[in-house]
């Protein structure tokens, strides 16, 4: 009897378990978890408009599919991977760090260096230049630009009038 | 017969446009000034004739001449008549059109001008732009987009033809595909437009430029001629800009204004070294530097100017393939290239006559916070013309086509634009010629106290992001310094002319209508910025299923669903779905909100309307993503929080406000005192 007693306890707590889990596989993500997947994803026909807000037929599918990969339990880093599988890397809003396209990420912080390089260069020597031709310090600089700034207005107004 | 006389009409401004170049160049060799009255007068004619052009094209238009391809393609009899008129911009042939088109006006009104101090110029001008002019109208003619091309019937099949092919049979189609929904909305009819306007514009300054470096006058008398024609060319694609952004906020549906989008990029891109030569021309006109620098920006601005059309026009951003195939791709690759070539070679060609008159004498003076404004515009540039040519070179060398979306841009240009806040603060207050680290603090701390306060309170009242603070914290300083400068300058001004504080500064601002006016629109930036920090860091959003009398929570506010309609307008061709949501905000009812979707029969297409709730505070953006006419499951709504956002149309009225202000013409038609450094050395108060 006792022994009847456990194995029904048993099978009992195993099928609410095994209920439980259906029903956690089951449950139907929400619009917002799909979304936020989705908004990181372009479609390769609806250039440049990203998933979450594509209002064509193809898109709502791949909203669909996003869905169910998430019903299943899938991660975002699978869900995405599973596109660009199917649909090359275009799918994703920035050029995966691999390869040829690390070019995109370094090429424009190489040239605004470059470019503040050469900005600084020519501003040191132009400074420079201008100090050694004035024969004066950096010390001898103009009193406090308020004053200063308010005499020339002064006298210009003067002048004006 | 209509179509095909407005097709002549085009054909002769092209004769016209070239006869214009050939004879400025043989009067200017031969020094004849007959022959250069004789390129003007025939460029002065092509205006009324590609207005008789473009009037012809309207009236087919309008008068549903469905025989004509273009107006099949952009036009229904659905259409009322004022869409049928912008449906002139609305498709690729016509929109070559009136570039060509504003462009005659523009230079018409440029050849209008008095030009007994300038006559060296004028036949300059005429060569530079009518060679422009003739490449847009020989699209037109040559390369398959002719907009009077109609159809026939051959054995291939219906196609448009200028001509008509032997054996071909006219055909009138019943009725025409239509205009893109997504182009009837009112912002649609202006921003192009305005966007063109401007690209239009700045071929003014351009070909001026070319014209000093031809002619060896390279002094800054180009520049000052051109200066109001920059400054309206900047308003004008400012302007396009921001309608671009408005009506991508209200027809496209993605809770936004700005996407990233290489076509929004493409306009932006001239926008960003248009910005850095209106900056940096000034320090030519105060110090006589920088000529190479402006020299270069104006050329590259043209460039990019005619990039931008190039890039939406040639079907390059699908694919590179697809750039190869379109007529007029490769056409407008070559004109970039041999336009932006020549115009470099002459540049180099002048180079030691572009000599500065004056050096730079300190790092913290006011020219070199110029030059670092022109690098971090130039490197906005850099982010945003490499993030849209990288999918071409990588499909090119790869064959792997790849996205560059708005993380990439966002990430890299963020610090960018904050640093140019900063330096938006920090110049105004440094002085030209001599500055110190000393002299700029003492300057400085005063408009920082107040400045720091606001993040400070923004931190209490509960917004900890700290991206946010420094955003907050450069709003405020900038304002600040500009607030403290002008009002600083105004009391001077009462001290010296005993006037009272309000006179002071209205004088004061009426006589240095560019510089506060160029404040008027530091400030506009600002609460611009206001509205972009708002929906980048704190727009929320949620979407949900629900049936009539269920509702959805976002922020505090509580959506219900109200009820649904839907209906055919068949005299406008179009059906609506139009729900009705209930809004209220913990707990207080705040009205109600129709989001709808528009179908539109003739071109298949969906629009979806937000329903919008717009305050200072923040807007709420619903959107009606779907909707089942019967069931219970009841329809899909979309709703974003975007806090702020509306300050960024506030700061576009105050940016109008400021541009008018800077660039209105002078009662007094005579220039103003040529070089602020022969009155006042050193001066900042005189720009």
């Amino acid at each position: 009897m006792k022994r009847l007693f456990w194995i029904t306890t048993l099978i009992l707590v195993l099928s609410a378990l095994a209920t439980a889990t259906v029903i956690a596989q089951g449950s139907t993500p929400t619009d917002d978890e799909v979304n936020a997947i989705a908004k990181d994803l372009f479609c390769p026909v609806c250039e440049n408009t990203p998933l979450d807000v594509c209002p064509t037929d193809a898109c709502k599918e791949w909203r669909e599919e996003i869905r169910g990969m998430l019903a299943d339990g899938k991660s975002e880093a699978e869900i995405k991977q599973h596109f660009v599988d199917y649909y090359g890397a275009r799918v994703l809003a920035e050029p995966p760090r691999s390869g040829f396209n690390w070019l995109v990420y370094v090429i424009p912080p190489i040239i605004i260096v470059a470019g503040a390089f050469v900005l600084f260069r020519a501003l040191r020597a132009w400074s420079q230049a201008s100090t050694t031709e004035a024969g004066v310090d950096e010390e001898d600089a103009p009193p406090s630009s308020d004053d200063e700034y308010i005499a020339r207005m002064e006298a210009e107004l003067k002048k004006r009038n | 017969m209509l179509a095909d006389f407005g097709f002549g009409i085009i054909i002769v401004t092209f004769v016209v446009a070239l006869y214009s170049v050939i004879a400025a160049i043989i009067g200017e060799r031969k020094q004849s000034a007959q022959m250069v009255e004789s390129a003007r007068r025939a460029q002065l004619l092509t205006f009324p004739l590609l207005s008789l052009a473009s009037g012809i094209l309207i009236y087919l238009l309008v008068n549903n001449h469905f025989d004509v391809s273009f107006v099949y393609e952009v036009t229904s009899r659905s259409m009322p008549t004022y869409l049928k008129v912008t449906a002139w911009w609305g498709g690729q042939a016509g929109s070559l059109l009136f570039w060509a088109w504003l462009l005659s006006a523009f230079t018409s009104a440029v050849t209008l001008r008095k030009w007994e101090r300038d006559r060296e110029f004028l036949p300059w001008v005429i060569v530079v732009s009518s060679i422009t002019l003739a490449f847009f109208l020989s699209m037109n003619i040559f390369f398959q987009e002719n907009p009077f091309a109609r159809f026939y019937q051959t054995i291939e099949g219906v196609q448009a033809y200028t001509f008509r092919p032997t054996g071909g049979v006219p055909v009138t189609p019943p009725d025409g595909s239509g205009l893109n929904p997504l182009l009837r909305h009112p912002g649609m009819i202006i921003h192009p437009p305005m966007l063109y306007l401007g690209f239009v514009s700045f071929v003014i300054p351009f070909a001026f430029a070319l014209a000093a470096l031809i002619t060896g006058r390279t002094d800054d008398r180009w520049t000052r001629i051109t200066r109001r024609w920059t400054l309206w060319a900047w308003l004008f694609l400012s302007l396009g800009l921001v309608l671009g952004g408005r009506w991508a906020y209200d027809v496209l549906g993605w809770g936004g204004y700005w996407g990233w989008d290489p076509v929004e990029i493409a306009a932006f891109m001239p926008w960003l070294t248009g910005t850095a030569f209106l900056h940096s021309v000034m320090i030519q006109e105060h110090k006589g530097m920088l000529k190479h620098w402006n020299m270069l920006l104006i050329i590259l601005t043209y460039s990019l100017v005619i990039f931008g059309t190039f890039l939406t026009r040639s079907g390059v951003l699908s694919s590179v393939h697809a750039f190869a195939q379109s007529a007029i791709g490769p056409m407008f690759f070559g004109f970039i290239g041999v336009t932006f070539i020549t115009s470099i070679a002459l540049l180099i060609w002048r180079w030691p006559e572009l000599k500065s008159e004056t050096e730079m004498k300190s790092m913290l003076s006011r020219e070199a916070f110029f030059l670092l404004n022109n690098l971090l515009f130039l490197s906005v540039l850099v982010v945003c013309f490499w993030g849209v040519i990288f999918p071409l070179i990588s499909e090119l060398f790869t064959g792997q086509k790849v996205t560059v979306g708005p993380p990439f841009y966002e990430r890299a240009n963020g610090p960018l634009f904050g640093a140019m806040m900063a330096l938006m603060g920090i110049a105004p207050l440094s002085a030209w010629g001599k500055s110190t680290a000393l002299t700029l603090g003492r300057a400085i701390w005063k408009p920082t106290i107040p400045a720091l306060l606001v993040p400070v309170l923004a931190y209490f009242a509960g917004y900890t992001n700290w991206v946010a603070l420094i955003g907050f914290f450069l709003v405020a300083f900038v304002i600040s310094v500009t607030l403290y400068d002008t009002f600083r300058s105004a009391r001077a001004r009462q001290r010296a002319q005993k006037e009272n504080f309000l006179t002071a500064l209205t004088r004061l601002a009426g006589r240095n209508r560019r510089r506060y006016g160029g404040y008027l629109i530091h400030i506009s930036m600002m609460l611009m910025a206001i509205g972009i920090l708002g929906i980048e860091l704190f727009q929320t959003e949620t979407q949900g299923t629900i049936s009539k009398g269920q509702s959805l929570q976002l922020d505090g506010y509580t959506i219900q669903y109200n009820d649904v309609a839907s209906w055919d307008d068949m005299g406008a061709g179009v059906n609506y779905t139009r729900a009705v949501v209930d809004v209220s905000k913990d707990g207080e009812y705040l009205g109600q909100l129709y989001p709808r979707i528009d179908f539109y029969f003739d071109s298949q297409q969906p629009m979806t309307i937000p329903g919008l709730r717009s305050t200072l505070q923040d807007d709420l953006y619903i959107l009606l993503v779907d909707w089942q006419p019967v069931s219970a499951v009841g329809a899909t709504f979309k709703i974003y929080h975007n806090p702020l956002v509306n300050w960024l149309w506030v700061g576009s009225l105050v940016f109008i406000l400021g541009m008018l202000f800077a660039a209105w013409p002078d009662k007094d038609p005579s220039l103003r005192p040529v070089r602020a450094r022969e009155h006042v050395p050193q001066t900042s108060a005189a720009d």
